[in-house]
This record gives C-alpha cells, structure tokens and sequence, in this order.
C-alpha cells in the first residue's frame, strides 16, 4: 500500500513529462521527481539570497522548504515531511510575520549588503559547499533511488522509540537476547530543554510591572493603587493603560 | 484503482499510476468546487432564515438554487483590478497560496475506507501542518495590497492562527492516544460499531474537548465569531479589501475547503468517520475490507456517512456566524490563551487517566478489543501479519514487548 499510494501522489506531477514523448517506461520515475523536487528546493534556494525585499525572500524561503518537504516525502519519510511542513515552513511564518513589521521602516524595505559582505557571505557558502562535495563524493556507492525499498512505518515506531520500546528493533537482537532500548533518555533531556527555553521566553516576554505610578496617573485625582500590585484606576476620561495598539498583534507584550 | 488498470484493463505501468493520480486529483477538486457553490448557497440561505428574510427565491426557479453559478458569471466577468502601490507577483499569488494549501490538506482525508488520495502514516499530522499554512496567502495578500485595512487584517489573521494552533493540536492529541495511531483511517475505523464507540461519548474528557476543538477549528479557518482578518464593520473587508472578481473567489473557495475540511476531521476523529451510529454493514455480514461489490456498496454508504457528518458540522458553522456577534481581538485572545488551552491540557490528562482506569470501557464488551484493527504497515505483503508486536493502548505493550 505505501509504495503504490506513494506513487499515486507524485504521479500529479508526471504530467508535464509525458508530453515530451520520452520513452516513458525505461524511466525511473523516482529520480525525476527526486529531481524536480531537488531543482525546486535549489532555484528558490538562489531566489532568497538574489531577492533583496524581506517579504518574497520569506516567500521563497517557503516554496523552498516546502519543496524539501516534498523530497521528504518522496523518500518515504512522511513523519519528517510533515515536520518540515510544521516547523520550518510554519517557523517561516512568524519570520514573514516580522518582515512585513520590519519594512514599515525604510532602511529595510530594500535589502542590499555591501560588497564586503557579499565577499564574506560567498566565502562562508562556497567553504561550506567544499565540505558537503566532499562529503557527497567521500560515499563509495550510490544506491539507485528505488520504489520497493519504501515502506514508511515511520510514526508509530517512532514514537514508542521515544518511550523506550523499539517495537521495530531488529530480529537478530531479539534471537541472541539483547533488549533493544528505545531513547527515552535523550527524549526527556531535549523535552526538559525545551521546557526551560518555553518558562524563559515566557519569563522575558512577560508584562513588566510598573514600580512607580506614571505622571499622568498621578496628576489624576482617583488614584489608589492597590496592595501589593500597581493597578491603577484610572478616571473615565482617560484612556485604558493597555492601549488598542498593542493588542492588535497579540493582546499585550512589553 | 491502478492495481485494476494495470492487470485487467492492460496499460503500463506508468499510465495507469498518472490516470489514478489525476482522478483522486479531479475528484477532489470536484468536491472543492462543488461543495463551495452548494454551501455558499445554503449560507445565503441560512443567514436569511436566521435574520427572518426569505434570501435568494428566484434565479433557478424554486428556492434559489441556480444562485452560487449566478454569482461564479458575476465574479467571471468582474474586472481583474490591481492597487498601483502594490507588489504585483505577491498580490496575483497570494490567493493560489490560500488554495493551494486547503487543497493540499485534502489529499490525505479519507471519505470512507480506502477512499483517500493518499493514505499517510501521520495523516492527522499532516492535515494539521498543510492547514496552518493557508494563513500565508492572507498575509501575503495583506502586505501586497499596499492597503492598510488589508495589512491590520493580515495582522490579526496571524497573531491568531499561530495562537489556536496550539489548543488545536492539543484535542487533536486525544483521538490520536485513544487510537494509539495518527493514521486517519486506523482512526476512524477504531470507531466502528454502536454509536458509543465513537470517541465523542468515550469518557466525559473527550466529550468536552470535541466542543473545545469546535471552538479552535472556527478559529483558524477564520470564521464568525472569530473573523477578526475582515472584520467588515471596522477594517471595510480586511486582508481581501483590494481584491476582486475570480481572485477574490479563489480567498473563499479556500475558506469554504477548509470549513470542510475540519468539519471532516472532526467527524474522522471524534464522530467515528465514516461509521454511522448504527453498525448496518456488520450486522448483514458485511464488511468493507475486501473487494466484491457488495464491500464496495458498504464503503459507498460510509462515504455518505462522511459527507453527511461534515456537511452538517459546515452547517453548525453557519449557524454560529450568524447567532454570536464578533469578538474583539483581546477576546479571542482570551478565549485561546486562558480558557482553550487550559481545558484542553485538563481534558488531555483526564482522557489519559480514564483510558488507565477503565481500559475496556465502562460497560464491559461494548468497545471493540484493542489489537483487532492494526495500521497498514503491520500488515504484511499478502495481508499476512507482520512478527512485531502491536502497540494498544490498554497498558500491555510494554509487558509484550519486554
């Protein structure tokens, strides 16, 4: 089922092939949606660094992904797919978010680095390249992308990993009486880090107290502040202190 | 349907997997479109009744029913315009954004047993991830249009559809732990039987954060009470102001798929898919799982099954926009932040704890055992069981494993 389903979905895009009158069935399928996904990710890729407006580099920095995704998927690995969906390309979503606030400013509506940063930046990307080419050629034998080694078992084997139990593991394990572990440890490790950065952001996000009453509040006659807070109540003719501005984003920050 | 093509009806491999493809494609549009135009009828019509009007009687003959493809020639014909301060490639692509994103959910929606585009290991993930991204295309569409209405409802659009993903992923979660898997359809068909094992009546927890996700599923597709990104009465009609004609249509066939769309997923998950309350197949000796054409009328009635339950939550959709006025954007803030979230972490944990206590049920031998319905990958080539040890959720998977 998985390999067939599979094949349904990138079928959708075989489309635009066959009308070049290839031979079709000599094809691997697989290499060319390997390909047109690759090609997607690559051109969008180019297209973030080459746009110098934040808003369509964030664009582009979504198909992209979205386009890894997509070589996710094709490889089998439904789980990782839709987390690059979740994370990344939703992640890119409060980055857009930014964008847009950024560029109400004029310096950044128009992105353009110096020539000093271009040579920096082209340093960085092409030592970068070097060590991934010679990662990718250091690999003796390319295996041939192929239909019949995906089967995508991949959530539910996961997860009772996580807690330990490798409802997967390995047969051979099994017959000379090793106990194959799951990673329960190195889950709740990252799941306690990730706890403390979420109490942390929420500690510096917090709405800061006030220890003195403002000038306004306290020119006002109705004043009384309240023991151990500073809630202040104002008079009616003055406006309420958490202004409407700052909860039409995301109903009061700092 | 490949496996058909290829082996009765002959043709290549390759073709018969691309005329497959293009039918679940066709075939899913088809309910996109068809489903918009049906349901923006019975909008106009409901809204009407509710506001004691009579809406459209005329274009079709009786009740109206001609008037969505009235207005599909209207919006056809509407002049294609464009604000001059606004950045054109953002502006024309932000409406197929929207789309294509309410589309791309559907392809892993299941309609009945094995009708679905493409059954995926981590469907209810996968539905979730693709229908946060529909909110790029409005704030694209926003920030293009060069408008500051169109910006402040974009604004607002995100702010919330970031915010009720979180409670919306957490009643989410329930379902997904009762079923011990995140496949739509392992979901769903865990469900078969009487109408008490649908996960709505499971335990009271459940019971409460279907109503909980009711709330978060109008919330991030944007609808009354929660359509703060158009607001009418303050922002003119928010992020879509500068829109229109064939465009604009193309914002609200994408609201109306994704009505539909958590209107199904509600009905997957906790409505029992597309089981009816009543087990009518079992009971004639029917079952949905093998080929004949007996089987194959059994799927056809759960795709009715299906249809008519998120039809009707499209319909309780409708009937809320038109009852409760809008909130302003601190409510629903509020409704998210302090009262969504919250419950839905209590009901989470409860849920949890009842599934320990009362593992079969609380009336014994009305649940169907755990183990009888296992997720595809378990099952072998040739619908042998594969030697791997079937995680359930009745606390003896570590005992079996170890």
């Amino acid at each position: 089922m998985g390999n067939e389903s599979m094949i349904s979905l990138s079928g959708m895009v075989m489309a635009p092939v066959l009308a070049a009158g290839l031979p079709l069935a000599a094809i691997n399928w697989h290499s060319v949606l390997f390909l047109l996904f690759a090609s997607l990710a690559s051109i969008f890729a180019v297209g973030v660094v080459l746009a110098d407006n934040v808003v369509r580099m964030a664009l582009y920095l979504v198909f992209s992904l979205a386009a890894t995704a997509g070589l996710f998927f094709l490889a089998g690995a439904e789980f990782i797919g839709a987390m690059q969906l979740m994370i990344y390309v939703g992640g890119t979503l409060v980055l857009l978010v930014f964008g847009v606030m950024l560029t109400a400013q004029a310096p950044f509506v128009s992105i353009k680095p110096s020539a000093a940063d271009r040579a920096l930046a082209g340093l960085a990307g092409s030592s970068l390249l070097v060590v991934l080419l010679a990662a990718a050629l250091s690999v003796d034998s390319w295996q041939r992308p192929g239909l019949s080694e995906v089967t995508a078992p991949t959530a539910t084997p996961l997860g009772m990993a996580l807690l330990g139990m490798r409802v997967d593991g390995p047969a051979a394990g099994a017959a000379t009486g090793a106990v194959a572990n799951g990673y329960l440890l190195p889950f709740e490790i990252v799941s306690i880090h990730l706890l403390v950065v979420l109490v942390g952001a929420a500690y510096l996000a917090r709405a800061k107290r006030r220890r003195t009453p403002r000038p306004i509040d306290a020119a006002a006659s109705a004043v009384s502040v309240v023991e151990g807070s500073t809630r202040v109540e104002l008079p009616a003719a003055l406006p309420p202190r958490s202004g409407s501005a700052s909860a039409l984003v995301s109903g009061g920050s700092k | 349907m490949a496996a058909f093509l290829i082996n009765s009806v002959g043709l290549p491999e390759w073709l018969a997997w691309t005329i497959t493809a293009l039918v679940a494609a066709a075939l899913i549009l088809n309910v996109i479109a068809g489903g918009a135009l049906a349901f923006i009828w019975a909008e106009r019509k409901i809204a009407a009744r509710i506001q004691d009007r009579l809406g459209p009687t005329r274009t079709g003959g009786r009740f109206g029913w001609l008037q969505s493809l009235a207005d599909g020639i209207k919006l056809l014909a509407k002049e294609d315009l464009m604000p001059d301060g606004a950045d054109g490639m953002l502006f024309r692509i932000a409406p197929y954004v929207s789309f294509c994103a309410s589309f791309c959910a559907f392809i892993a929606l299941p309609f009945a047993f094995d009708f679905v585009g493409q059954r995926l290991n981590v469907g209810v993930f996968f539905v979730i991830a693709v229908l946060g991204l529909e909110v790029f295309g409005v704030i694209l569409a926003g920030y293009a249009s060069a408008s500051k209405w169109s910006l402040f409802g974009a604004m607002r659009e995100a702010a919330q559809v970031v915010s009720y993903e979180v409670p919306l992923g957490m009643c989410v979660v329930v379902p997904v732990m009762l079923a011990g898997s995140m496949d739509l359809v392992t979901i769903a068909e865990k469900q078969g039987g009487w109408l008490t094992n649908w996960y709505l009546f499971h335990d009271p927890f459940t019971f409460v954060i279907f109503w909980v996700y009711v709330t978060c599923a109008v919330a991030s597709v944007n609808r009354a009470p929660f359509d703060l990104a158009e607001a009418e009465s303050e922002l003119v009609a928010g992020f879509h102001t500068e829109y229109s004609g064939l465009r604009w249509s193309f914002f609200f066939m994408a609201e109306y798929a994704s009505m539909f769309l958590v209107s199904a997923l509600a009905a997957i998950l906790f409505m029992g898919g597309w089981n009816g309350p009543v087990p009518l197949a079992a009971l004639a000796g029917l079952s949905e799982g093998t080929g004949d054409t007996a089987h194959y009328l059994v799927r056809v009635v759960g795709l009715a099954n299906l249809l008519t339950k998120a039809t009707l939550g499209v319909l309780f959709m409708m009937w809320i926009r038109w009852t409760l006025p809008r909130l302003r954007i601190d409510q629903v803030m509020t409704t998210c932040l302090k009262y969504c979230t919250p419950i839905a972490a209590a009901m989470f944990a409860g849920a949890m704890l009842w599934q320990l206590a009362f593992p079969g049920g609380l009336i014994p031998g009305m649940a169907r055992p755990a183990g009888e319905i296992r997720e595809g990958w378990l099952e072998g080539p040739g619908g042998q069981s594969a030697p791997v040890v079937v995680p359930s959720v009745d606390g003896t998977v570590a005992k079996a494993v170890r």
